[in-house]
C-alpha cells in the first residue's frame, strides 16, 4: 500500500498541454477516480504515474518516494489497460504468470501464486485457454488477475470496463468495488463515464482540458460543483444554467419541481416554465422548456420522478420552483463557484 | 439489319458485364494465361526432361527413368553443391533475421531524418540485383578492392597483403553470403517493420507495467508476436537463397573449386552451358520436394501461431 502524489505535474506533446499543472494526492488504500471529457488528461496523468509517460515538469511521488526517474517495473504498480492488453500468444496461466517470471519468483511459488489470483476473480477453469478464447468478461477478469498476482502497492485501472456490455458493465462494476475493499490497495481508476465514478470512487477528481477541477467525495463533488464545468459534466441530464447579470445560476433538474410538489415550509425560488416538450423515460420524465421573466427564454430541463402525477401538456405554462439551497452561483467570467446571493 | 445485330451483340456484352461469374472469369484469365506460360509450362517441361535423355542440339529424346537422379547423386560436384546450399540458405537466413529484426526495431522508434533511413535501406531491393552485384565484384577485387585499400588505410593490413575475397574457398562463400544478405535485408526488414507496428501499443506497455526487462521483452513479448509475419519474411528468404543464383553467378561463378557452386548454379552451368538438358533438369528439381513441404509447414505454422 502506498499513496500517489503527484506534485505540479505537467505534460505536453509539442504544443498541446495535455496535462497541465496537476496536483493531487491519494490517501492510503483509497479508490480515486480520475473523471473527464476523453482529452482532458486523464489517461496522460495515469501513464505517467506509471512511469509510461516521462512527465514535461513535476514530480511523481509514490509511497514517500520520487519515481521520476524509476521505469514501470521499479514502482510497485501494476496497470489493467481498456483493451486489457493481455499477452494473445500465451495461455490464461502464463499471462498471469508473466509479471510473476520477470520478478524470479520460483515456479512452485509462481503456481501457487497464480492459482490464488484465478481463484480470486473466479478463473480457474479459464487457465489453459488463450485470450482469444475468452469472452470480454473473462479477459477483463484476467487482467485484473493479472495485475493482483504480483500484489502491487498501487493499481492503476484506465476505463478496464468501458469495453464490456451495459449489462456486464454494472456487475463489474460492483465486483471490482469489492474486490478493491478486500485487498486494501491505493487504486487509481480513470474514467469518462460519471456513473462509474459516483458509483466505483472514495473520492472523484474531475478533470478538463489538462487541469484538476475539483477532487471531493462523489456527493459532494456533484452537490457542491467547484465551477460551471463540473457542475455541467457530472449529471444526466446536466445541471441546468441560467444567466443573470454577471453571474451563472445552477440548478439540477431533479430540483426544478412543480410548485406543488414542493414542501410549503421551504424557501422556494419559483419560475414561469413553458414547457415545449416532454420525454418519457419509464422511471420518470423529463420535461424540457423555457423559462419566463426574469430568466427570458433560458432553456432549461426539469427531472420528474414517476411518483409525481400531475399531467403536462407542451405548449402550456407551468409553475416551477427550486428550493433556495439547491442554487448554485458561478461567475460568469471565470466560471467559479460564488458566494450565494438573492435572486 | 446491321443495326439489329449490333443491338443483339450490345444486349448480351451489358449482359456479361452484368454477369460477375464470366465477367470475374475473363479478368482473371491473363493472370492465369501468364502463370500457366511461363511458370507451369517451363515447370512441367523441367519434370519431363527430368527423366529423359535430352542435350541441347540432341535429335532424340527418351525416357530414362530416374536415371539422371541417380547419377547426379553420386556425383561429387553434386553433392558438394548441395551442402554449399544448405550453408548458403542457412547461414544467410540466420544473419538476415537477427540483422532485420535489429533494423527494424530501430526504424520503429522515432528519429530526425527517419525516412532518409528507411529509403536507404530499401535501395539494394529496388536496385537491380546484377547491377548491385557487379559493384560487390568491384568491391572485392583482389587488386582494386576498396575493402583492402580501407584495411590498408587504416592500417590493419600491410602494404603488400591483398586478400583474395572470391579466391580463397571459404573466403568466397562469406562474400556471397555478405551480398546475398545485403540483398535481402531490405525485403525482411520492410516485412517486420510491419509485423512490429501491428502490435499494439499497450501490449508493450503491459510488458513493461509488469516488470519485462529488454531481453524478456523482446523474446517473451516482441518475437513470438511477430512471429507469423516474420515465418513469410524467412519463407521468401529461403526461395531466393535454393532458387536464385544472379549473386553467385556475378561475383564467382561458384569458384573457385566449386566451393560456391549451390543447386541453382550448378543446374544452370550442367544444363545450358553444359547442354546436358536432362541432368541440369534433375539437380533444379532435386530439391523441389523439399521446398514444398517446407513452404506447406511454414505457412501451417503461421496460420497456427496467428493471434488475435
Amino acid at each position: 500500500m502506498a499513496i500517489v502524489e503527484a506534485r505540479n505535474i505537467r505534460k505536453y506533446f509539442g504544443e498541446v498541454r495535455a496535462v497541465d499543472g496537476v496536483n493531487l494526492a491519494t490517501r492510503e488504500g483509497e479508490f480515486l477516480v480520475l473523471l473527464g471529457p476523453s482529452g482532458c488528461g486523464k489517461t496522460t496523468l495515469l501513464r505517467m504515474i506509471a512511469g509510461l509517460e516521462k512527465p514535461s515538469a513535476g514530480e511523481i511521488v509514490i509511497g514517500a518516494q520520487v519515481v521520476n526517474s524509476l521505469p514501470p517495473r521499479a514502482r510497485k504498480i501494476a496497470m489493467v489497460f481498456q483493451s486489457y492488453a493481455l499477452y494473445p500468444h500465451m495461455r490464461v496461466f502464463n499471462n498471469i504468470a508473466f509479471p510473476l517470471k520477470a520478478q524470479g519468483v520460483p515456479k512452485k511459488a509462481r503456481k501457487e501464486k497464480v492459482e490464488w489470483a484465478a481463484a480470486m476473480f473466479g478463473i480457474e477453469r479459464l487457465l489453459d485457454r488463450k485470450p482469444r478464447e475468452l469472452s470480454g468478461g473473462e479477459r477483463q477478469r484476467v487482467a485484473l488477475a493479472r495485475a493482483l498476482v504480483r500484489e502491487p502497492d498501487v493499481f492503476l485501472l484506465d476505463e478496464p470496463l468501458s469495453n464490456l456490455d451495459a449489462k456486464l458493465r454494472t456487475a463489474a462494476r460492483y465486483e471490482l468495488q469489492q474486490f478493491q475493499k478486500r485487498i486494501g490497495t491505493t487504486t487509481i481508476y480513470v474514467t469518462h463515464d460519471q456513473v462509474e465514478a459516483m458509483g466505483l470512487g472514495d473520492r472523484i477528481a474531475v478533470m478538463n482540458e489538462g487541469k484538476l477541477r475539483q477532487m471531493g467525495m462523489p456527493q459532494e463533488v456533484y452537490d457542491e460543483p467547484a465551477d460551471t464545468f463540473v457542475a455541467s459534466f457530472l449529471g444526466s441530464p446536466p445541471m441546468n444554467m441560467v444567466e443573470r447579470n454577471n453571474d451563472i445560476v445552477g440548478f439540477r433538474p431533479e430540483h426544478l419541481l412543480p410548485t406543488e410538489v414542493h414542501g410549503t415550509s421551504e424557501h422556494l425560488v419559483t419560475f414561469q416554465f413553458h414547457l415545449s416538450r416532454v420525454e418519457h423515460l419509464g422511471a420518470g420524465r423529463l420535461l424540457y422548456g423555457l423559462l419566463g421573466a426574469p430568466f427570458a427564454d433560458q432553456k432549461v430541463i426539469a427531472n420528474l420522478a414517476s411518483n409525481v402525477m400531475i399531467v403536462f401538456q407542451p405548449g402550456m405554462s407551468y409553475t416551477f420552483a427550486v428550493k433556495t439551497a439547491n442554487l448554485k452561483f458561478f461567475d460568469r467570467a471565470t466560471g467559479l463557484r460564488i458566494e450565494p446571493r438573492p435572486l | 439489319m446491321t443495326v439489329l445485330r449490333s443491338t443483339v451483340l450490345g444486349a448480351r456484352l451489358i449482359r456479361l458485364r452484368d454477369d460477375e461469374h464470366w465477367l470475374g472469369r475473363l479478368m482473371l484469365a491473363p493472370a492465369i494465361a501468364y502463370i500457366a506460360l511461363l511458370i507451369g509450362f517451363p515447370f512441367f517441361l523441367a519434370l519431363y526432361y527430368s527423366v529423359s535423355d535430352i542435350t541441347v542440339g540432341g535429335r532424340t529424346m527418351s525416357y530414362v527413368g530416374l536415371r539422371n537422379f541417380l547419377a547426379i547423386v553420386q556425383n561429387p560436384t553434386f553433392i558438394m553443391a548441395l551442402k554449399n546450399t544448405l550453408t548458403f540458405a542457412f547461414v544467410s537466413q540466420i544473419l538476415v533475421l537477427i540483422l532485420a529484426n535489429v533494423l527494424a526495431q530501430a526504424l520503429m522508434k522515432d528519429f530526425r531524418g527517419k525516412w532518409v533511413v528507411r529509403f536507404l535501406i530499401l535501395l539494394p531491393w529496388v536496385a537491380p540485383i546484377s547491377l548491385g552485384s557487379i559493384g560487390w565484384l568491384w568491391m572485392f577485387d583482389s587488386i582494386y578492392s576498396v575493402i583492402n585499400w580501407t584495411l590498408q588505410a587504416v592500417g590493419i593490413l600491410d602494404h603488400n597483403t591483398r586478400i583474395m575475397w572470391l579466391g580463397k574457398p571459404a573466403l568466397a562463400m562469406a562474400s556471397v553470403i555478405t551480398v546475398h544478405v545485403w540483398r535481402l535485408l531490405p525485403l525482411a526488414t520492410v516485412i517486420l517493420i510491419a509485423g512490429l507496428s501491428s502490435v499494439p501499443q499497450d501490449i508493450h506497455d503491459a510488458a513493461a507495467v509488469d516488470g519485462a526487462g529488454f531481453w524478456r521483452h523482446h523474446f517473451q513479448i516482441t518475437i513470438p508476436l511477430v512471429a507469423p509475419i516474420m515465418t513469410v519474411a524467412v519463407l521468401f528468404g529461403f526461395v531466393f537463397a535454393f532458387t536464385d543464383m544472379i549473386v553467385i553467378y556475378v561475383l564467382t561463378r561458384g569458384g573457385p573449386y566449386n566451393s560456391t557452386q549451390v543447386l541453382a548454379s550448378l543446374a544452370f552451368f550442367t544444363g545450358i552451358d553444359g547442354g546436358d538438358l536432362a541432368e541440369g533438369a534433375a539437380i533444379s528439381l532435386f530439391l523441389f520436394p523439399l521446398l514444398v513441404a517446407a513452404a506447406f509447414a511454414f505457412l501451417h505454422l503461421a496460420r497456427r501461431v496467428e493471434v488475435t
